[in-house]
């Protein structure tokens, strides 16, 4: 591979004319291919981002639970009984769409390393998935491949996937959406970082042999999709989840010993990120020798091994002591165990091949000169007002027209492709509650888990959004009576050097610093993904939200399902917002008007007093409302639970579809025995409260008379997907 | 009782088994990697659900070649209890232990749900707990656990009562619309002719705590216990 390194190349790379200057400068001369490779991908808007560092450093990260927040590889909290919580969510967005499978697969192989690699046992996985519109052949074809592609991974390996999102709309047509998020669970004082130390101690490499897949793949997600999207896939990685698992068993194992002093797995710009981000953050040099490198093809180049990213390694510093120990526990997992180098004093990564020096760069200035870009932005402006909307059809059929439409249809043919019990902790499954509730094994708590991001809130109001995505995470948990802790971010925003999507980026942090910080709920890890966009088309903007919160007693968990002859009480006040409402778009056929407001205030009052009501065991069941508003909830909940509903007449004041549809905020639907109770209770604690419904019987009957079978709300519920996926082929 | 969970590489059910074995039997079970060898001391030998190595060649095929199947098969030809579940059922068919195969589900799709189980006999140490007749449920997630055998073999194991479990509605009826992988005259476990060894597809492991939606596999592990208490 005799290629010219220069100018062109370093473009072709992703590098700018600056960006490669600057290179020049570090090095003093010409960078070798290698050396350029390493630039170019930890420069990357993947690997060192570049445009959104400045907005990011604004969110609140900190808690006295918080143990470690943004800069490992996945945010770590406190959860009590001497046990910690690690977890974090990551974009496969750009894979995804290329090969559907091997993107959210690798997708979900690549968040499991980054929690396991802290020495946690995964315990769970979630995702959250946006597609384009339904009608277009392509992506029905990508939403089989994604869910086969998650289940096909998250099923083999054995960690269970137990909750998500999913959303459809014409921006993601051409870039899908694949946030994936695992969390784990590990002893507190037993957590494992990636600084390296110990000038001397051996650099060792675990897992898959390296291949030519996935070679600038960072590269390829730090970019725009052109025409030629198709022609990407081999830069796309192929995952192996068996090797994963013996990896997370083996590393486990190996954790378990004092062999360890540095870990970190090697996921995007593979051994280059790993090595430099584990040297610089220890300040030591590294010397890696490539012919040590486990290859499963021949010759590999520096530059290609350097940059492949092929799948389920990792790379360790390990005591010199207990080498033969890490060694055995490998051996024993049929795993490759080969060690690639050693730790130096020099400052410097130093990489050899064939007795070359294939690449010699000062570590100080490549992390510390990263390009770091103050990108122009421009305010989003504020929607108009939505002055009064005409219900065009009634509530019996507007109700038919939500519980149906692909925003809201029941989600069961996704969830029935993955494995929610393995592990044999699931209290609550995907469906079951506003959050996933798994229980740690040989403890009593739990954690409830969710995801949450409104993307045409967002769009219509990027700080409303943002703080919208983090109350409705915090809501979610809260609905199952656990107090939330801690999020992980996945920011999922189109080109940012268009200062309209910087200024979309930068609102929603905003919005989402605003609600962290009123909420107690820090961000602790996260992933950004930009240049969502095919051929100038941008994606709505979507920072989408992983909520993780702690419930002592596993037992007091509640879900949405009813059972009969209770009292249904909406909690929260009502104004009948339906502007950006799911009932505005898909029954009265409009996106408009601002989205409703969030009073982080009331939200944090009504969730708290929520919370307490659950933990008193006096409610049977809640569910909170948001898509669809209080009537959709309550179809959820009678459907989980096979009961009917007979509706009381909506209070006065408010039209009655924007009383049942509207998607006011911090509100929550709670099935009791004893309302009375509930509403003193709620009187005393200044929280609006009102009785609307009791439940019993087969039958929706709804305020103004009109009754729908539960077999009838149910069959319009679950049509959509089984009816989409397994219709007519298309091409 | 004394239970042994067989470890192979990609197994991923064996800690749900150690915990459904532990909470009905007091004692925790040896967990045994697939180079062991020796099985001595043991009543029931368990091969868990998972992915043996990652299912990529056939199902359990590789699994049932590991060192530890001969001990399995030396165990079951002593008499000794055998239960393979899900991966572990498609490992003892591999091993040619239980008759039939089981091929890809028939819709091509994991299935991860609950289902239902008619025990067809109440007279065995697996379902001494159970009424003939009765009808459980119990999680199933598998991509392949659609039993398949020649009509021959079928009738042979309807014919000698080894028919152990078959997909149900909750009231009984043995039906297509329960049949949700697709197998074979809805059959989900089956037995040996000395009906020691019991494979199934579905998950009994992960439903003995309420906590988790339910107890009704517990019975099996509890009538294990009463029958090889010691």
């Amino acid at each position: 591979m005799a290629q010219q390194v220069n100018q062109a190349l370093a473009r072709q790379f992703g590098l700018s004319a600056d960006e490669y200057a600057k290179v020049l400068a570090i090095m003093g001369r010409t960078p070798t291919l290698t050396e350029l490779g390493v630039f170019s991908v930890m420069w990357s808007e993947h690997c060192s981002y570049k445009s959104s560092r400045v907005w990011l450093k604004t969110l609140p990260t900190k808690a006295p639970w918080v143990i470690h927040g943004p800069g490992e590889n996945a945010g770590v909290i406190d959860i009590g009984d001497g046990l910690a919580a690690i977890f974090k969510m990551e974009s496969h967005n750009h894979p995804s769409f290329i090969e559907p499978y091997q993107g959210a697969a690798t997708g979900v192989g690549g968040i499991l390393r980054d929690v396991f690699t802290m020495g946690a046992r995964p315990i769970a996985n979630l995702n959250a998935l946006r597609f384009g519109d339904p009608a277009l052949p392509r992506t029905r074809r990508i939403v089989d491949g994604v869910v086969r592609g998650i289940g096909g991974y998250g099923n083999c390996v054995g960690v269970p996937t137990v909750g998500g999102e999913i959303n459809f709309h014409p921006s993601y047509n051409g870039n899908p959406l694949v946030n994936a998020m695992t969390v784990g669970i590990a002893p507190k004082d037993r957590i494992f970082l990636s600084a390296a130390a110990g000038i001397g101690n051996p650099v060792v490499y675990v897992g898959s042999k390296t291949g030519r897949d996935g070679i600038h793949g960072a590269t390829m997600a730090s970019a725009e999709f052109g025409k030629d999207a198709e022609e990407k896939r081999p830069t796309v990685q192929v995952g192996d989840p068996f090797t994963e698992k013996l990896l997370i068993e083996a590393c486990l194992e190996l954790m378990a010993t004092d062999a360890i002093v540095a870990i970190q797995d090697m996921g995007a710009a593979g051994l280059t990120s790993s090595s430099v981000e584990m040297a610089g953050k220890g300040g030591v040099g590294i010397e890696l020798v490539l012919d040590q490198v486990p290859q499963r093809e021949t010759g590999m180049t520096a530059y290609e091994m350097m940059l492949s990213e092929s799948q389920e390694r990792m790379l360790m510093v390990l005591r010199p002591d207990r080498q033969d120990v890490a060694r055995a526990i490998f051996e024993k997992w049929d795993l490759d165990f080969a060690v690639i180098g050693h730790l130096t004093d020099t400052g410097r990564i130093v990489v050899k091949h064939r007795g070359v020096v294939e690449a010699d760069i000062p570590l100080d200035p490549l992390a510390e000169q990263a390009p770091l870009y103050h990108r122009p932005t421009v305010e989003p402006p504020k929607p108009a007002p939505l002055g009064p909307v005409a219900d065009p059809v009634g509530l019996a059929a507007g109700l038919m027209t939500l519980i149906g439409c692909p925003d809201v249809a029941s989600r069961a043919w996704v969830w029935d492709q993955y494995d929610s019990t393995v592990g044999g902790q699931t209290v609550k499954r995907p469906g079951g509650a506003d959050a996933a509730v798994v229980k740690i094994e040989d403890h009593a708590r739990a954690l409830a888990l969710t995801t949450d991001c409104t993307p045409r809130y967002c769009k219509a109001d990027p700080e409303v959004g943002g703080a919208q995505a983090v109350a409705e995470a915090w809501r979610n948990i809260t609905a199952t009576g656990a107090l939330p802790l801690a999020v992980t971010d996945n920011m999922n925003f189109g080109n940012p050097e268009k200062p309209e999507i910087m200024g979309q980026f930068a609102a929603a942090i905003r919005g989402m610093a605003a609600a962290c910080t009123a909420l107690d709920f820090p961000v602790v890890s996260g992933n950004v993904s930009l240049y969502n966009e095919t051929e100038g088309k941008g994606i709505l903007p979507t920072p989408a939200i992983g909520g993780v919160g702690v419930l002592e007693d596993a037992s007091k968990a509640v879900g949405i399902a009813l059972i009969p002859e209770l009292d249904l009480v909406l909690i929260g006040h009502s104004a009948g917002w339906l502007g950006q409402s799911l009932w505005l778009r898909e029954v009265a056929g409009r996106e408009d008007g601002p989205p409703p407001p969030v009073d982080l205030a009331v939200e944090r009052r009504n969730g708290d007093f929520v919370r307490g009501r659950i933990l008193s065991s006096t409610v049977h069941a809640c569910h909170d409302v948001s898509d669809g508003g209080v009537l959709v909830a309550i179809a959820e909940m009678a459907l989980a639970g096979n009961t009917g509903v007979r509706l009381l007449p909506e209070p006065a004041g408010v039209p009655p579809h924007a009383f049942w549809f509207g998607e006011d905020q911090g509100r929550y639907v709670l099935a009791v025995a004893d309302s009375a109770a509930l509403l003193q209770s709620a009187a005393f604690a200044g929280v609006p409260a009102v009785r609307i419904g009791q439940t019993g019987g087969g039958d929706l009957t709804l305020p103004d008379g009109g009754t729908i079978s539960l077999p009838t709300l149910r069959a319009a519920h679950e049509r959509f997907f089984p009816a989409w996926m397994n219709g007519p082929a298309t091409r | 009782m004394h239970a042994a969970v067989v470890v192979f590489p990609g197994i991923n059910r064996e800690r749900d088994m150690a915990i459904a074995l532990e909470k009905t039997c007091g004692r925790k079970p040896r967990m045994v990697w697939h180079k062991e060898t020796d099985l001595s001391g043991i009543d029931l030998v368990v091969l868990p659900g998972g992915f043996s190595y990652g299912d990529y060649l056939r199902c359990g095929a590789m699994a049932a070649q590991s060192p530890v199947m001969r001990a399995v098969r030396a165990h079951a030809e002593r008499g000794g209890h055998v239960l393979g579940v899900c991966n572990g059922f498609q490992i003892l068919t591999e091993a040619g232990m239980l008759p039939g195969a089981l091929l890809r589900n028939a819709s091509l799709r994991f299935l991860s749900m609950d289902c239902h189980l008619r025990v067809e006999r109440a007279d065995t140490d697996f379902t001494r707990h159970y009424q003939r007749g009765q009808v459980f449920r119990a999680p199933l997630a598998h991509g392949d656990g659609n039993y398949f055998a020649d009509d021959a073999t079928l009738d042979r194991l309807e014919g000698e009562g080894l028919v152990a479990l078959r997909y149900a509605t909750p009231d009984g009826a043995i039906v297509p619309e329960a049949n949700l992988n697709g197998s074979a005259r809805n059959i989900a476990g089956i037995y040996t002719p000395n009906l020691r060894v019991l494979g199934l597809m579905p998950h009994p492991e992960d439903l003995v705590d309420p906590l988790m939606g339910g107890t009704d596999g517990k019975p099996l592990f509890d009538g294990l216990v009463a029958a090889l208490a010691a």
